[in-house]
């Protein structure tokens, strides 16, 4: 199974180039969306065979790459993401589908790489897949701004890849391979004593990785690359590309090559401490509403890496499932953000007001994704983050206290949001605002559902996963 | 393992790389890159890693496309007046430079170095009896497909940032 992940986009991307060039431009939708479906069944199907048979799924003919629980998951969020992706920009940006459908089925395969592989080495490759397809998505208009984004990406991501690059050398010069198995027995091995390299190694490899995800402090690009680039790239940035890249891998490294220890727990909860507080700080101060969803994004991928940080498995497990949920939930209030600029033109929120009326289905839906970021029960955002914050508490009550706070700044920020955009008088010029065209509806109501299905059903997850023994 | 020729070569290289940054015209910037990268490969010979020199020379055939592309998107031509303005801002910006440099390669030379000589020669021992051919095709080739992919996805900024431009 693991081959069709890189086998199906590759195939697609040649066919819509050489074999039908011409009527490839007028399917790049359809087989780019059959791609993200067919992912996301496949994915389905991995996550149960995964969770029911407790092993993982070895690759065919690439021997390197294998899908375990944590990647079947993380599969399934890219195939939905990058589904609502190309729908967004078939509504938004049909004279680029073209393009885009290439590049988004590149940054898949870069994606599917970086999920499955089982190798250092391997694990940078594909990062720089994935960051090579995305500087050019975010600057596909060749605007200003997006090059800008781009370019700020582009340099952050290149230190980040000097710091990875580094950190694999060292740990190639000791363990003698790049192989996670090979290289987690090695530290085993060392009993707790770690030479100095192997410190050197945690210390750039965290540092990269950060940069990737977008932790504080090296959250500098997020912003901008978030804020320059297109609706449907925002989308893909925001709800995949970087959680993948940064937040994925730093769960992958950390739980089978370096393993937990209580020195990379203090690390990570310290970073993502830094990131949830300052996250959720940043963007109580902003006016444009795709840079305030851009620190919020911060600010709750800083509750993922704390989950990571506690070494438990209830803790991994909530991060894991505040990675779905957020990829989930932060996509919805972009593609709200991208319905309401559309309409209005705006983006500034003191420039707006009294659209739930205008736009009933993006009010709803967006009260329904921040009421979930802010982790209001019974959506699905709650339960990932109670079990993050019950991991957290177990091991350290100050930070998980810390963590419940920041919740009441996530509900501030987006509740003046809410106010700002939605309620209240209705703003000069947006008397005629219409309700955004039917893709983008169908996409809101689409990620809607997931979150109020998924949190209504949570229980069953839960049991299920107490059942196989993953909790 | 002779450090000396090795110090010569890494010191070969940062000038190399600075150069390339800092160089206006974009074929030269390409050249002073490809020098860099063959730098490296020597480097890695001489440290007797000639699988790293492989990986070290795929990996710039795959990224370069990448840089080019994100470089020459971001250029104009400027008039000699504005190049005579942006050369002073320029100089003035990377004043620092070889201070920085020299300070970097001293701290490398006198504290760093002396604790990696030894993992150096052990991993380069590790790795010399080691099949390149059956490296590459046998036991990388995951990281062949990710390098071609890259390609790809050069060849698609290169068709978006130009031949659409030249287009409009």
């Amino acid at each position: 199974m693991p081959l069709y992940y890189l086998a199906i986009p590759l195939i697609a991307v040649i066919a819509l180039n050489l074999a039908f060039k011409e009527m490839g431009k007028k399917i790049s939708f359809w087989v780019t969306a059959a791609v993200a479906l067919l992912q996301m069944g496949l994915s389905v199907a991995a996550v149960i065979l995964c969770a029911q048979t407790g092993s993982a799924l070895k690759g065919q003919f690439f021997t390197s790459i294998s899908i375990d629980f944590l990647s079947a998951v993380v599969l399934l969020t890219i195939g939905l993401i990058a589904f609502v992706s190309i729908v967004m920009a078939r509504v938004m940006d049909r004279e680029n589908i073209f393009n885009f459908a290439n590049l988004l089925l590149l940054c898949m395969l870069g994606m599917n790489g970086i999920t499955m592989v089982t190798d250092l080495f391997s694990l940078y490759v594909f990062i720089e897949v994935t960051s090579a397809a995305s500087f050019i998505l975010i600057a596909i208009h060749r605007d200003k701004a997006e090059l800008e984004g781009s370019f700020k990406y582009y340099m952050l991501s290149a230190i980040a890849t000097v710091l990875m690059l580094t950190a694999i050398a060292f740990i190639f010069m000791l363990a003698g391979d790049t192989g996670f198995g090979a290289v987690r027995k090695y530290i085993d091995g060392l009993g707790g004593a770690f030479p100095f390299q192997i410190v050197i190694a945690f210390m750039l490899f965290t540092a990269g990785l950060s940069i990737k995800a977008g932790l504080v402090p090296f959250h500098g690009w997020v912003p901008d690359a978030y804020s320059a680039s297109s609706s449907p790239v925002s989308v893909l940035l925001a709800g995949i590309v970087t959680k993948v890249s940064g937040v994925y891998t730093l769960m992958r490294v950390y739980r089978d090559v370096f393993g937990s220890s209580p020195a990379v727990g203090h690390v990570l909860m310290i970073l993502g401490l830094l990131s949830i507080f300052i996250g959720a700080l940043a963007a109580i101060g902003q006016k444009d509403f795709k840079r305030m969803l851009a620190y919020s994004s911060i600010s709750q991928i800083g509750y993922i890496i704390i989950g990571i940080a506690t070494g438990s498995p209830l803790g991994f497990i909530g991060a894991l499932l505040h990675f779905f949920n957020h990829a989930d939930f932060k996509s919805l209030l972009f593609v709200d953000s991208a319905a309401i600029e559309m309409q209005t033109g705006k983006r500034d929120m003191n420039e707006m007001g009294g659209l739930a009326s205008k736009m009933p289905s993006t009010g709803a839906s967006s009260i329904l994704a921040f009421l979930s970021t802010a982790g209001i029960p019974p959506l699905s955002g709650f339960w990932s983050k109670f079990m993050i914050i019950l991991a957290v508490w177990a091991v350290s009550k100050a930070a998980a206290s810390l963590a419940l706070l920041a919740s009441l700044i996530t509900l501030a920020y987006f509740l003046v949001m809410q106010r700002k955009v939605f309620f209240g008088k209705t703003a000069e010029g947006m008397q005629d605002v219409k309700e955004a065209p039917r893709g983008i509806v169908a996409v809101e109501w689409l990620l809607s559902a997931i979150t109020v299905i998924l949190g209504v059903l949570f229980p069953l997850v839960l049991i299920y996963l107490k059942g196989i023994g993953l909790i | 393992m002779n450090i000396t020729i090795l110090i010569i070569l890494l010191a070969g290289m940062v000038v190399s790389a600075a150069a390339c940054v800092m160089m206006r015209n974009l074929l030269h910037a390409a050249i002073m890159l490809a020098i860099t990268s063959a730098i490296l490969a020597v480097a890695m010979f001489v440290l007797n890693a000639p699988l790293a020199g492989v990986f070290e020379l795929s990996v710039c055939a795959g990224l370069i496309t990448v840089i080019f592309v994100s470089a020459i998107s971001m250029t104009k031509t400027y008039t000699k007046e504005e190049l005579k303005i942006k050369s002073r801002v320029r100089l003035k910006r990377f004043a620092f430079l070889p201070v920085v440099l020299i300070v970097v390669f001293v701290v490398l030379c006198a504290f760093i170095w002396p604790h990696l000589d030894a993992s150096l020669q052990a991993a380069g021992i590790a790795q010399a009896g080691s099949n390149v051919q059956d490296t590459i095709w046998n036991k990388r080739q995951i990281d062949l497909l990710g390098q071609i992919i890259i390609i790809l996805a050069g060849v698609f900024g290169v068709v978006i940032f130009f031949k659409e431009s030249e287009k409009k």
